[in-house]
């Protein structure tokens, strides 16, 4: 009798222990955004240039998230971009000027959707389009017009130069 | 001599198959059997005690160094690129991906799975599971599934814990020795880690939950009924449970990455 009730106080600790461990795993180590569910209202956004931007990215006003960007796909009758994000429904009174472009977090970190408020006294609705935007910056192109106006401002610099000399 | 040969292979070849085919066909019997033998819950507990928290203080232990460990290489290794603020990352879905699931099934495989085999080898040494036969009690059905169930609850669990475990020794090392900024530590992990990465690890550890009981049931259940038949069937089992964990885990993560 005494020793089956060690092997079940052993066993209950077990358990016990096994699934708080996994509840730890589940609640504190993911970030768990799940809770969004169905809620919500849907926007659109046209990029030229999307860059790394994926679905799940988070969808930021002033650096608080508000939302996740839900699909991206490529529309053949504008040629490009076309973002959806899902806004979560206590941010219900953001001006229907208000632009979106798509920012980098930190110097290596992932992309996200940031939509600066307009000054408009209407706001958006379910399904509403993001008129303003502003795509996402590629590191080559950033480059290669760097180097260009780097090339362009040098040629006039130095003709002046040469004619002080004399 | 050539002809021998070939023979011998063709021989060994058809071997390995009927055992693999003799290894489905016990493991369907058992999961056919699953329903019945729980409802008689008193013996898979029983089990789960002698599987899991039997194991728990070696799976504990394990954890934490194993974490520490990662803490260590894991900041040495950042550190060259800059990022130890990463090492939270790194560290969470090393142990949650792989490391905690395999470590726990290698371990399992060591210290339940070997006892489990010699138990059921000496039972069939001994003549118990003739006898139980005898008394018209099907010894699958009274003493198999009740080891194989409590193996494939208490493997899942075990691995969760050693993950967490081992979560606080990376901390350990990394924040307390190494001086990673604790909020990052956390937060970073918390941003990249994903409900997905911690499910991929518990269906791991369910399928090698699976995989060592079976192998440890079946090789005990079959030995032969002599001293040696149980030596052989507990090192079969540590080596068939450890070789199939590691193809396991590889074809899995294959499929799920």
């Amino acid at each position: 009798m005494r020793k089956t009730r060690a092997i079940e106080l052993g066993t209950g600790l077990f358990v016990l222990l096994g699934f708080a461990a996994l509840f730890f795993l589940v609640t504190q180590i993911t970030s768990r955004e799940f809770g969004l569910g169905e809620g919500g209202f849907r926007l659109t956004a046209m990029f030229e240039q999307v860059g790394g931007l994926k679905p799940g990215a988070p969808v930021s006003m002033a650096g608080v998230t508000i939302g996740r960007v839900e699909a991206i796909s490529y529309d053949f009758n504008e040629y490009r971009a076309r973002v959806v994000i899902r806004v979560e429904p206590k941010y219900d009174r953001i001006p229907d000027d208000s632009d979106a472009s798509i920012l980098t977090a930190g110097l290596l970190g992932g992309q996200y959707l940031g939509i600066g408020p307009g000054a408009s006294e209407t706001f958006f609705k379910d399904g509403d389009r993001i008129e303003f935007t502003q795509s996402a910056i590629v590191l080559e192109n950033l480059i290669s017009k760097f180097l260009f106006s780097k090339a362009a401002e040098e040629q006039p610099a130095e003709e002046p130069a040469k004619e002080s000399t004399p | 001599m050539v002809a021998a040969m070939i023979r011998e292979l063709g021989d060994s070849l058809q071997e390995a198959l009927s055992a693999f085919g003799r290894y489905t066909l016990f493991g369907a019997r058992l999961v056919a059997e699953t329903p019945r033998a729980l409802l008689r819950f008193g013996l898979v507990v029983e089990q789960v005690h002698n599987a899991g928290a039997l194991s728990l203080v070696i799976i504990m232990l394990s954890g934490l160094f194993v974490g520490m460990v990662l803490g260590l290489q894991g900041f040495d290794l950042l550190q060259r690129f800059g990022s130890e603020e990463s090492l939270g990352t790194a560290a969470a879905l090393g142990l949650l991906k792989e490391l905690g699931p395999v470590i726990t099934a290698l371990l399992f495989a060591g210290r339940a799975g070997t006892a489990l085999a010699s138990e059921l080898g000496l039972m069939r040494a001994t003549d118990q599971l003739a006898a139980i036969e005898m008394m018209a009690v099907d010894p699958v059905r009274r003493v198999v599934m009740p080891r194989f169930l409590g193996g494939v609850i208490s493997m899942p669990l075990l691995a969760a814990i050693f993950s967490m475990i081992g979560l606080f020794g990376a901390q350990l090392v990394g924040v307390q020795l190494m001086g990673v900024d604790q909020g990052q530590f956390w937060s970073q992990m918390r941003a990249a880690v994903e409900l997905n990465d911690v499910m991929e690890g518990v269906l791991k550890s369910v399928v090698f939950g699976v995989a060592c009981s079976l192998v440890a049931v079946y090789e005990g259940y079959h030995s032969l009924p002599t001293a040696e038949g149980v030596g052989r069937a507990t090192t079969r089992t540590v080596v068939i449970s450890s070789v199939s964990v590691l193809l396991l885990d590889y074809m899995l993560t294959a499929v799920m990455l």
